[in-house]
């Protein structure tokens, strides 16, 4: 049984379909989270689950039991807000029990409940707190204690993460992941950016215009997209864009503007003579020559020193490619001649993405 | 912090008459109707040199502003007759007037004597008359033809159809209705008291009767025109003027007397323009200026042919209303002693407070 | 040097303000309660005492006078908060930015004309021959005119009329401050509609709805012409009866201990409601 499923859910704003057809079963205990870019209908999908929105058409069950006709306020879903909303007129033990006293919990049992789920999220004694006096991390904790304390079935996060800053949110990444780990309940994590949806989940749903691309666990995401809004969204990849010609077995060879041709693996039904993307991964490239129709050769833009995800931009006529440079060899330097190859199992080609110009 | 107050407002004055500071600006503080723009034009024309400004008011505000600014702020009032004695005595608000620079041929000599007589304080004469007229009731002659005196305002017959104005007049006015002679008990200050006991009495009992209180001639003219209230205390000017409009509604002397009242003109302690004052008042008691003044106020100017004065329309309504019998009834306010408005107010505010 | 020049600009800055609540406010507040305590013992003689003070406690007409002007006060503010809490939750939630404007507009109307114009403007409707009565008439509802004026009811209507402005702005601006997502985390949290609005909207607008409360019931304790001209006959008013101590009764030391009295008593309301509701002036109009 599934702790939440979505069947066939569309949502239409008059002529506007934000949501389309989207269908998701959640195994109970997992960190699940759907990944796109603004406007891709995500958090339209999450309204609907907490009920603040009305689906179309289609169906969601919670632990198998649909909700639609429940109020917000009846299902056993609780969120957490982007800006967390916080009750700001109470205090924070107050703002832990208000849900237990929306459940009429005897007064006894509300007093301890506040203070173990305190204790879980690592404030002990924090109750009589005002919410203006937490850091950002402190608040972050609050906003999940208050729903947790509530034991829900699913726990919904709207980009949580957003309004704090880059060190704190490395931080918090790992922090979420522990606490869903303590807590052992589902939870529904929406984000547009890959690297918190890669980092913390069991599986992720990389959404598009509504609909889902790809679900799957992070590491399938990123070695195997399944379309090219998936290669380019997730992770760093260099495009390069041209049109099918000879397709042999799933290995395609790709005439790239300006002539070059290169070879990769035809990854969705693109046929001979589409016009499609070569994406290329910096980690997939090496410096130095390669297996015929799986190299370029070009000249070193930069360097762009990063540590151990250091990268070297080699451009290659029309193209800047992104190579991975891990152990920051010293033997070339802006301006050299380079090489830079592949393994065509590792140069992934899709259909060009409607729209696109160049590097996502 | 009275000198402080003081300062602070003749401060104020100072800056606001210095943006006239050519031309002398005569500041009269008056009732509504008693300064028509025809009259301050003409006025004006004759005298370039003056500026006419008007701020009006009623008794009880006169004496309240120019008790504020001990005088000051006005160049000349015109407060009746009665309301200037105790006034004078307890706030020294204002000054004596120079007779001779008053044309006093022009008025009616038992008219100026009466004032002279009421305004008089150690030697020094303090008010002249304008123009007089009478407090009484007035009745729509369709609805209520039976009307003849104070007490009909609180006759059952005509229950929610009633109105008076809650001040002293009424007070005086019942009185009379119910057989007492409140000038008489000025001096008694008990034996008024008993008698404000007895009206206060009868008004709260008539409050069931009355439709409202009047504030102004303004509503009063509404309430009859509407034909919402058919019998009313009254100005007799305000009935003047619906009779113009209406010759239904005529003014009715009480039986027991029309209350009669003389406006005056008094020099302000701190008038700052007595000469464009005196000019002022000799003006308007010029018989053609007298007339224009009369259509105005449709009250009656203090000169001896003060009644032919009058535009026609309320020449025909004084003589539907009046009758000689009736001008030799007229009861004139007596000086008010100090003391007794405190008590008219208490008494006043009981009949309000009323349910 | 510069650290002078700031300080002068400072002074320059702040003197028009400590003029104006020094000798607007504070002064004739010190000069109306010094009037106060002087007893007229004859022409122009003075003694000081409260007896002023004592006059106005034994006299019951003007006792009830200040206690029903205190309680009608409390009717009216309750009244404009019951109706204009809608109307601002309407124009801070739910209007559309462009109506906003002229919603608040259309609240504002009302205060482009005089007190005394607003005051007619109600007597042409609902006197006897007024419109609405003749509508009624004429429509065959009612047989006869009735006379709408004149009655408590009236007076309560016009009041609230004239100060629900000053209830709605304090509340819509601070329910514009209201983020949203703290009523849907309301009901996501399992509260229902009536827990959200009593423990979530009612707490956080707090700090609107106590400065809107304070500014109507003092606007309307200390209005004049609303019910003396809506109530005719039975409007016994206490403005109106400070008003009749200085200009009828020339009486001005009852007068000022009149005026000091509803000024006393008016805060008081104002505590003793703080007090009953368990708020305080710190945390919500003071409020950052």
């Amino acid at each position: 049984m599934y702790d939440l499923s979505c069947t066939d859910l569309t949502k239409t704003f008059g002529t506007f379909t934000a949501v389309s057809d989207v269908s998701l079963d959640i195994p109970s205990g997992s960190f699940f989270s759907i990944l796109g870019p603004s406007g891709c209908g995500k958090t339209t999908l999450m309204r609907m689950i907490a009920g603040f929105e009305r689906p179309t058409s289609g169906d969601i069950a919670i632990k198998g039991e649909s909700v639609l006709k429940l109020p917000p306020n009846k299902r056993n879903v609780k969120m957490v807000f982007q800006h967390l909303a916080l009750f700001p007129m109470m205090t924070v033990g107050e703002n832990i029990a208000y849900g237990l006293r929306c459940r009429k919990e005897p007064k006894s049992e509300i007093a301890g409940k506040v203070a173990r789920v305190l204790d879980r999220v690592g404030l002990p004694g924090n109750e009589d707190k005002k919410i203006d006096q937490l850091s950002g991390g402190q608040k972050q904790r609050i906003a999940i204690a208050r729903c947790m304390v509530l034991e829900p079935d699913v726990l919904l996060l709207d980009e949580p993460l957003g309004a704090l800053d880059l060190k704190l949110r490395e931080h918090m990444k790992i922090e979420l992941k522990q606490l869903q780990h303590q807590f052992e309940t589902t939870f529904l994590y929406i984000t547009h950016d890959q690297s918190e949806a890669l980092v913390m989940s069991d599986n992720v749903a990389v959404m598009n215009t509504g609909r889902f691309e790809q679900i799957g666990a992070p590491k399938t995401l990123y070695d195997a997209p399944a379309s090219g809004f998936v290669a380019g969204f997730v992770g760093d990849a260099t495009v390069l864009e041209g049109k099918l010609g000879e397709v042999r077995g799933n290995q395609g060879r790709v005439i790239l503007e300006g002539g070059k041709e290169v070879i990769g693996t035809v990854s969705d039904g693109s046929k001979s003579g589409d016009a499609v993307e070569v994406f290329l991964r910096p980690e997939a490239l090496k410096l130095g020559e390669g297996e015929s129709g799986c190299q370029l050769g070009g000249k070193v833009e930069s360097l762009l020193f990063n540590g151990a995800s250091s990268r070297i931009l080699v451009q290659t006529g029309r193209n800047l490619i992104e190579v991975a440079d891990p152990e920051q060899r010293s033997d070339v330097g802006e301006g050299s001649a380079v090489t830079v190859s592949w393994t065509p199992d590792r140069a992934r080609i899709f259909a060009r993405r409607p729209g696109s110009g160049a590097a996502a | 912090m009275k000198p402080t107050f003081r300062a602070l407002l003749a401060g104020t004055a100072m800056v606001l008459a210095g943006g006239t500071a050519n031309a002398e600006t005569l500041r009269l503080l008056t009732w509504g109707g008693y300064a028509p723009e025809d009259v301050i034009a003409a006025f004006e024309a004759e005298y370039p040199d003056i500026d006419v400004e008007v701020t009006l008011s009623n008794n009880e505000e006169m004496i309240a502003k120019l008790r504020a600014t001990g005088g000051t702020g006005f160049d000349l009032a015109q407060p009746s007759h009665d309301r200037v004695y105790a006034a004078q005595l307890e706030y020294n608000i204002y000054k004596p007037l120079d007779l001779s620079q008053i044309n006093t041929d022009a008025m009616t000599p038992n008219l100026l004597e009466g004032v002279k007589a009421n305004t008089t304080i150690e030697g020094e004469v303090y008010s002249v008359p304008h123009q007089w007229g009478t407090s009484g009731v007035m009745a729509n002659m369709k609805e209520a033809p039976e009307v003849a005196g104070w007490n009909d305002l609180c006759d059952e017959q005509y229950a929610g159809r009633t109105s008076m104005r809650l001040r002293r007049t009424i007070l005086l006015g019942t009185a009379y209705g119910m057989g007492m002679d409140p000038f008489a008990l000025y001096a008694d200050p008990e034996g008024y008291q008993d008698m404000l006991d007895q009206v206060t009495e009868k008004l709260i009992a008539c409050k069931s009767v009355i439709k409202t209180y009047w504030s102004g001639g303004d509503d009063l003219s509404a309430l009859m025109l509407s034909g919402e209230v058919v019998v009313s205390e009254t100005w007799d000017s305000t009935a003047f003027k619906l009779y113009g409009e209406n010759p239904d509604i005529v003014f009715v002397p009480p039986e027991t007397g029309a209350l009669a009242w003389i406006d005056t003109f008094t020099i302000p302690r701190g008038g700052e323009a007595d000469d464009a004052a005196y000019k002022w008042i000799n003006f308007v008691l010029r018989p053609e200026i007298t007339k224009m003044m009369s259509a105005s106020t449709g009250a009656i100017a203090a000169v001896p042919n003060g009644i032919d004065l009058m535009p026609d329309d309320k020449k025909a309504a004084i003589s539907a209303a009046f009758d000689q019998e009736d001008l030799d009834n007229l009861k004139f306010f007596a000086n008010i002693p100090p003391g007794i408005e405190d008590m008219e107010g208490l008494a006043l505010e009981r009949i309000k407070a009323a349910n | 040097m510069s650290r002078d020049a700031g300080r002068l600009s400072l002074i320059l800055l702040f003197t028009p303000f400590a003029l104006w609540i020094l000798l607007l406010i504070i002064l004739p507040q010190i000069g109306i309660g010094y009037v106060s305590i002087r007893e007229k013992v004859g022409i122009n003689t003075y003694e000081y005492g409260f007896k002023n003070y004592f006059d106005f406690i034994t006299e019951p007409v003007y006792r009830n006078t200040l206690l029903r002007t205190a309680w009608m006060s409390i009717l009216v503010t309750a009244l404009a908060l019951v109706i204009g809490f809608p109307i601002a939750w309407y124009i801070a939630k739910i209007a559309r930015e462009r109506s906003r404007a002229a919603l608040f507009l259309m609240c504002l109307i009302p205060l482009w004309v005089s007190d005394l114009v607003r005051a007619y403007g109600w007597i042409v409707l609902l006197r006897e021959t007024g419109v609405i009565s003749m509508t009624l008439v004429k429509w065959g509802i009612i047989s006869q005119p009735i006379e709408m004026l004149y009655n408590d009811m009236t007076v309560i209507i016009g009041l609230v009329y004239t100060v629900i402005l000053f209830m709605i702005v304090p509340l819509v601006s601070t329910l514009q401050g209201m983020d949203d997502a703290l009523l849907e985390a309301g009901y996501n949290l399992g509260g229902s509609r009536v827990t959200v609005f009593r423990r979530i909207i009612v707490p956080y607008a707090m700090p609107g709805i106590v400065a809107g409360c304070i500014i109507t019931f003092m606007l309307t304790a200390g209005s004049y012409l609303t019910p003396i001209l809506l109530g005719g006959k039975n409007s016994s008013w206490f403005t109106e009866q400070i008003y009749n101590q200085f200009i009828t009764r020339y009486n001005w030391e009852s007068g000022s201990a009149f005026g000091v009295s509803l000024l006393v008593f008016t805060s008081f309301v104002v505590w003793a409601g703080l007090r009953l509701t368990g708020q305080s002036l710190a945390t919500t109009v003071a409020k950052e």
